[in-house]
């Protein structure tokens, strides 16, 4: 078996749910290959030879690839993946972009957003928003994955010495063109990859207190969240939704603060390995699934969280 | 122009669902079903194109039972002027949907087609992205919005850390996020009219599509239960757990 492994970076550093992903593939076995296309990503490319497990590292350096557009990634990864017996990428919004499409082009399903492989065409993966838990084998020559990052604990970063090769393949599509973009400026992870997460709820009662979270989360590295009941009040923007309609997480440690714990919300969060909830309420809902409770006013817990994590950090 | 919506019936978002004993599936049996929540949010904004003139006809179609009507004639109430029904009981899967959709494009033409991102269902977010390949289309994926420009239409979609704008030709493919728009109730008046509007049958085999799936369910399990924890006495024991029990700091 062969295996060709989707890069996710930003042209500049290779994104850690890379080695996610290349973990779903060594789950899998066989020969792992690392697939970076983008535009002056020669670094990513270093960085992708250096990771555990990978046998040979491809870089397609285009412009045509510089914004990841779905219709070009999707005609190369479909020409360069056609040799392989997996194709797999990580379940963000670039690999759900584009690997439909290669497995359109390939004439062959899709299985998305895995969270466990049980043998090398048989995937778990949730459906119905996680409230269900299907197990489906894919028939097909070449199997199309898309991974959870986060159900897979990574390969590490340094130890390889994959060897890496150019490839000439330009595919450019000509049906869409990159127009600007508008990234959020904050040095927190991103939600949704995020190893740990701090979620604030109604409890937090405006958006300034906000801030209080944000602290302890800079402390830990970790990104800041909202319940869909904060989202509603106008607290923060709905970008910081976790829940069934919003972003679904699945962090080592989610942290939630005045979030009674709606089946909205937990169905958002409730993979997460370790949860915590702080409420002042001790029937709240959330308590049902937390590893660990502290039934107190958030006003008062909050800074004096922050003070005891600055002991151990 | 002409605007394709593609609709799907699945089980209410508001419905807790629940795994057969058997594990061969989810109970639907007595479920309340209603049209996806994303396919809601295309309807929308192809009724919103239609009343500021950018779009000419509204057609919608789904892929589904006979009950599925009830989806199609609840977009007809939101504005869609008529239905295609492709009819089958058989479990139709991403890809082939994507190549029933494609045969529908071949003969409506549309200038653009709207999807919703995913079915609340299955959670595959593939279709679009699928059909797009299929008829060499680009596509506009997790929109938050949609402006048509002569021969393109611009599409910024919502991407992990933040939006993208970018620019397809015409025809196209967007597939819809959640906050593209908010949609619309039927008006009494505008469900009894819809009933009217005119809604063509047709089956896989009319569009010569094998619908034949290429994955196979193997079992489907209700998720691991989270027992409930300890209760911690204050903030200090909170963290000497996290760093020396959960280890996760």
């Amino acid at each position: 078996m062969s295996i060709l492994v989707i890069a996710e970076h930003d042209n500049s550093s290779l994104k850690q749910a890379t080695l996610n992903v290349v973990a779903a593939a060594k789950a899998i076995g066989g020969d792992i290959d690392v697939l970076v296309a983008g535009e002056n990503c020669g670094a990513v490319a270093e960085a992708a030879a250096k990771a555990e497990g990978v046998n040979k590292v491809l870089v397609a350096d285009n412009a045509a690839y510089g914004h990841f557009l779905g219709e070009n990634l999707g005609e190369l990864v479909a020409e360069v993946g056609k040799g392989y017996s997996h194709i797999l990428a990580a379940a963000g919004t670039v690999g759900k972009d584009f690997m439909p499409r290669v497995a359109a082009l390939l004439d062959v399903a899709q299985v998305s957003d895995i969270m466990r492989v049980e043998s090398e065409d048989t995937f778990v993966r949730p459906i119905y928003a996680g409230n269900a838990i299907a197990t489906v084998k894919s028939s097909d020559s070449i199997k199309v994955v898309t991974v959870r990052p986060t159900a897979f604990d990574p390969v590490a970063a340094e130890g390889g010495s994959a060897a890496v090769e150019q490839l000439d393949v330009v595919k450019d599509a000509g049906l869409s063109q990159f127009v600007s973009e508008e990234l959020a400026k904050s040095d927190r992870p991103e939600l949704a990859s995020a190893g740990i997460v701090v979620s604030g709820g109604r409890g937090m009662q405006n958006g300034d207190n906000f801030k209080m979270l944000e602290q302890v989360a800079d402390l830990m590295g970790a990104a800041v969240g909202a319940s869909r009941a904060a989202v509603d009040a106008g607290f923060v923007p709905n970008d910081m939704q976790v829940g069934q309609t919003g972003k679904i997480v699945a962090p080592q440690l989610y942290i939630a603060v005045g979030i009674s714990g709606a089946i909205q919300h937990l169905a958002g969060m409730s993979d997460s390995k370790v949860i915590v909830a702080i409420n002042k309420d001790e029937e709240a809902p959330i308590f049902q699934v937390a590893d660990y409770g502290l039934v107190a006013d958030l006003f008062e817990a909050v800074p004096q969280l922050e003070e005891e994590l600055k002991k151990v950090l | 122009m002409k605007v394709l919506v593609a609709v799907k019936r699945v089980i209410d978002y508001n419905v807790k669902v629940r795994v057969k004993p058997d594990n061969t599936g989810v109970d639907l049996a007595n479920v309340k079903m209603a049209m996806n929540p994303f396919c809601e949010i295309a309807v929308e904004e192809a009724v919103r194109l239609k009343e500021k003139g950018v779009a000419s006809e509204i057609v919608v179609v789904s892929i589904g039972p006979k009950a599925s009507q009830e989806q199609i004639r609840t977009a007809l109430a939101l504005g869609a002027d008529r239905g295609i029904h492709v009819e089958t009981d058989e479990e139709v899967q991403s890809l082939e949907a994507a190549k029933l959709l494609k045969a529908v494009v071949e003969k409506e033409e549309p200038k653009l087609v709207i999807l919703g991102k995913q079915s609340i269902d299955s959670d595959n977010n593939q279709t679009g992205q699928m059909l797009a390949a299929l008829t060499g289309m680009g596509q506009g994926t997790f929109a938050s919005e949609v402006v048509v420009e002569g021969d393109k239409v611009n599409v910024t979609r919502e991407v992990d850390g933040g939006l993208m704008t970018v620019a397809l030709n015409l025809p196209a493919v967007v597939t819809t996020d959640l906050r593209l728009n908010e949609p619309r109730y039927a008006s009494l008046p505008n469900i009894m009219k819809a009933k009217k509007k005119p809604l063509d049958n047709m089956s896989p085999a009319d569009l010569g599509v094998d619908i034949a799936p290429r994955l196979s369910t193997l079992k489907v399990e209700a998720p691991a239960s989270r027992q409930a924890g300890v209760k911690v006495a204050d903030v200090a024991e909170l963290v000497d757990k996290l760093k020396n029990e959960a280890k996760v700091i």
